[in-house]
């Protein structure tokens, strides 16, 4: 069982190569490559959840070196539970993306260089939720980055050139900053696995144990755009391709978010600095959600709210009770999935119409009735509308912080409901532009732009949907909303993951009291 | 644990040139400027990571003596990576400069929409007066024709009293004749330069309206050369 940790790493990586050796040659091999790849990461991914919710934590080391010295894959619920979800988001998305890529005769280019860069993103993401090492953690981010850049400058067009070298540079600061934050901790105590790092963490002075708290702090708050280090997002992600924005703003910034669980429920619990995690959680929520009621672009109102939501996962692991994790992780898989399909149903309405300005779309309601029902129920579900899951999400963590009771706590509860209602607003504001109002032009629905007009490629409109692509979309939209049914289930893994790592003991013994090959350094 | 002084002296120096180098909006800057920041952060883990020592190779020097090979194995895998990402940055440079034919970081979309904003804002400013100035012509033009209707009415009515006062008089009849052609030749010379002033105002109006256009258009062509594709449909 130990062995099939590492799969959802190596699997992705050889399949990647592995493509990268065939080339563009052999497409429906490549393709069966790619979608087999992931089912297999999807089954071992869920197999791990359950092993891992009823043995406890499970540990592989990895190159034949023993715990604190070598590097090892830890399984524990909250990691294969970011698994399973973000297994299933990515294979949805690339099987959106593979027939897209067929439904638009599109096949080199995908084929040779986005399926590649997208497996080994999705290899960084695996990596980076079951990495029980420091500096394998900045390896995984390094992994995911790298995928990441190729996905944002796919095509090497000026508007994605020009997001791309923000985006990078800014990844790229980040980078160094976990290096020299990686410097001090090693020097600091002497080794980076993390089951180790919750031991000697402690020991530190106060004013060490502050200063690597808040490097690391730092360099995770930029990966999960968490105010004021959001900006470079927004401007990022709605230029990519609509597979790569979907992935990149399901899990990409989970991954940022999931790392801030970790620093702060296992590495310094009930530090100082939840304090400070509560007002950047306010202040996440409030800029995220008033820019993306200013916004006119579906993708960047959807950015602008991605950032916004954030605000509700910090909040909760700023609480820093069972309860306000259970909601932090439970709302992490709740938008997850549903941010995912929110961006994939906006590049269908950009496949239909070619753009997704809502000051040009209208009529979408008669012209394409499943769009707009499928834009609908995400969009509710993320507004939290019951009995959808974003409801109950934020009815935990409200649960979460009214049970905390401190004046903050409740400020944030209030900054949260104002949050969910100016999101509902954005939504309905963008639902009935698009959808429901009278169609501007004489073709209901349907704006070509020219080549000239874009500066870019021209768009393919078609009104041909096929059943993969609208079969993807939709699935992401059921499982989201399975969450509401499973809800009972889901939310006593979320609590029961949230107790394991408050706890801290299960896996820093899974880890250590194995085996002792190694005294650390 | 000592610290040797020299090298992190280094590292500050590595670092503080490559942060000042990120801040440049120059991409070939950022990029040179990331390579340095990677090997002054580099050299700060092989710094901190722990004492000099003996090569860590098992069976050739005792363990007391040999330098932590932890740090190393990490500043080799970080030298790796940021090789491979300062490659990447370097085709994007390229690209760049390809593409827009300079390196430097173009605005981000919002502060571009915030400038567009304001650029419309001057634009409907500058309509607005332009208008103001059309209407304030337009109103000159009519005080002065009704002026001119006036004098008109007043000069009738003036012309008609002393008609009647004449009519009986039968030898200021010539003189009233002589009068009346008078009066008409100056009637007539008045209608002419009534007329040519009517048409002068006319000329003008047209004048004032199609400057107004032009001004207009070229406003809008001037904007949009600035809006780009990113950017489309947020026209109100």
């Amino acid at each position: 069982m130990e062995s099939l940790i590492s799969l959802p790493v190596l699997l992705p990586l050889l399949a990647a190569g592995l493509k990268l050796a065939i080339g563009v040659r052999l497409r429906r091999l490549q393709s069966l490559i790619s979608i087999g790849t992931l089912v297999i990461v999807v089954v071992v991914s869920v197999r791990l959840l359950i092993e891992a919710d009823t043995r406890g934590p499970l540990v592989t080391d990895l190159g034949g070196w023993g715990a604190p010295i070598g590097i090892c894959l830890v399984a524990d619920r909250l990691s294969t539970l970011m698994l399973v979800v973000s297994s299933a988001v990515t294979l949805c998305v690339m099987i959106y993306a593979v027939t897209s890529a067929y439904a638009d005769q599109e096949l080199t280019a995908p084929m040779g260089i986005f399926h590649p860069a997208f497996l080994v993103m999705v290899a960084g993401v695996t990596d980076a939720f079951l990495t029980g090492d420091l500096f394998n953690l900045f390896v995984a981010f390094e992994m995911l980055l790298s995928g990441s850049y190729v996905l944002l400058t796919f095509g090497g067009t000026q508007s994605r050139i020009r997001a791309g070298a923000t985006y990078t540079v800014m990844a790229l600061t980040s980078s160094m900053l976990f290096l020299i934050a990686l410097a001090v901790t090693y020097a600091a105590t002497g080794t980076l696995s993390i089951a180790q790092l919750a031991e000697r963490f402690a020991t530190l002075p106060m004013h060490v144990q502050l200063l690597v708290e808040l490097t690391l702090l730092l360099v995770f708050a930029i990966k999960a755009a968490m105010f004021p280090l959001s900006a470079w997002l927004p401007d990022s992600y709605p230029t990519a391709p609509t597979p790569a924005t979907a992935v990149f703003a399901g899990l990409l910034t989970k991954v940022g978010v999931y790392s801030v669980i970790r620093l702060e429920a296992l590495l310094f619990p009930g530090g100082p600095v939840s304090t400070m995690l509560m007002w950047v959680a306010l202040a996440t929520m409030l800029t995220g959600v008033f820019g993306a009621v200013a916004q006119t672009d579906i993708k960047r109102m959807l950015s602008f709210t991605l950032v916004s939501h954030i605000g509700y996962m910090v909040f909760g692991v700023a609480l820093s009770t069972v309860l306000g994790l259970a909601g932090a992780i439970f709302y992490v898989v709740h938008h997850i999935t549903v941010q995912t399909s929110l961006f994939l149903v906006t590049g269908l309405i950009e496949r239909r119409t070619g753009t997704t300005s809502v000051d040009r779309l209208g009529g979408l309601m008669t012209a394409a009735p499943l769009l707009a029902v499928l834009f609908f129920v995400p969009a509710m579900n993320l507004s939290g509308i019951p009995p959808m899951s974003g409801f109950l999400g934020k009815l935990v963590l409200v649960q979460a912080g009214v049970a905390d009771g401190s004046p903050l706590a409740l400020t944030l509860v209030a900054g949260g409901l104002v949050t969910s209602l100016l999101t509902l607003y954005a939504m309905v504001k963008t639902w009935g532009k698009a959808f429901w109002r009278e169609s501007p032009a004489e073709h209901p629905g349907l704006v070509v732009e020219s080549e000239e007009a874009t500066g870019e490629a021209a768009i393919v409109t078609t009104a041909a949907m096929p059943a993969l692509l609208l079969g993807s979309a939709a699935a992401l939209v059921a499982l989201a909303l399975s969450f509401t049914v499973l809800a009972g289930p889901l939310s006593s893994l979320a609590a029961r993951a949230a107790g394991e790592l408050m706890a801290r003991e299960p896996y820093i013994s899974a880890v250590l009291g194995r085996t002792i090959t190694g005294s650390g350094s | 644990m000592t610290v040797p002084l020299l090298p992190l002296a280094a590292c500050g120096v590595l670092i503080a040139v490559g942060v000042t180098l990120l801040l440049e909006r120059s991409l070939v800057r950022i990029l040179v400027g990331v390579i340095v920041l990677g090997n002054g952060v580099n050299l700060l883990i092989v710094t901190v990571g722990g004492p000099a020592g003996a090569p860590p190779i098992l069976g050739r020097f005792a363990p007391e003596t040999m330098a932590d090979p932890l740090p190393q194995a990490m500043v080799l895998t970080a030298i790796v990576i940021t090789l491979g990402v300062s490659a990447f940055l370097l085709a994007m440079v390229h690209r760049t400069w390809q593409l827009t034919g300079s390196d430097g970081v173009q605005d981000d979309t919002e502060d571009r929409q915030v400038r567009l904003r304001a650029r419309r804002g001057e634009l409907s400013e500058g309509v607005r007066q332009l208008r103001a100035a059309y209407r304030r012509l337009i109103l000159d033009q009519r005080a002065e024709l009704a002026r001119l209707d006036a004098a008109r009415a007043e000069r009738e009515v003036l012309e008609e009293t002393r008609r009647q006062e004449l009519e009986p008089a039968e030898e200021k009849r010539v003189r009233l004749l002589g009068l009346r052609e008078e009066d008409a030749r100056r009637q007539r010379q008045q209608a002419a330069r009534e007329k040519e002033l009517r048409r002068r105002l006319r000329v003008r109006q047209r004048e004032a309206l199609k400057q107004m256009r032009a001004a207009i258009r070229a406003e809008r062509e001037r904007q949009a050369l600035a809006l780009d594709p990113e950017l489309e449909g947020d026209e109100d």
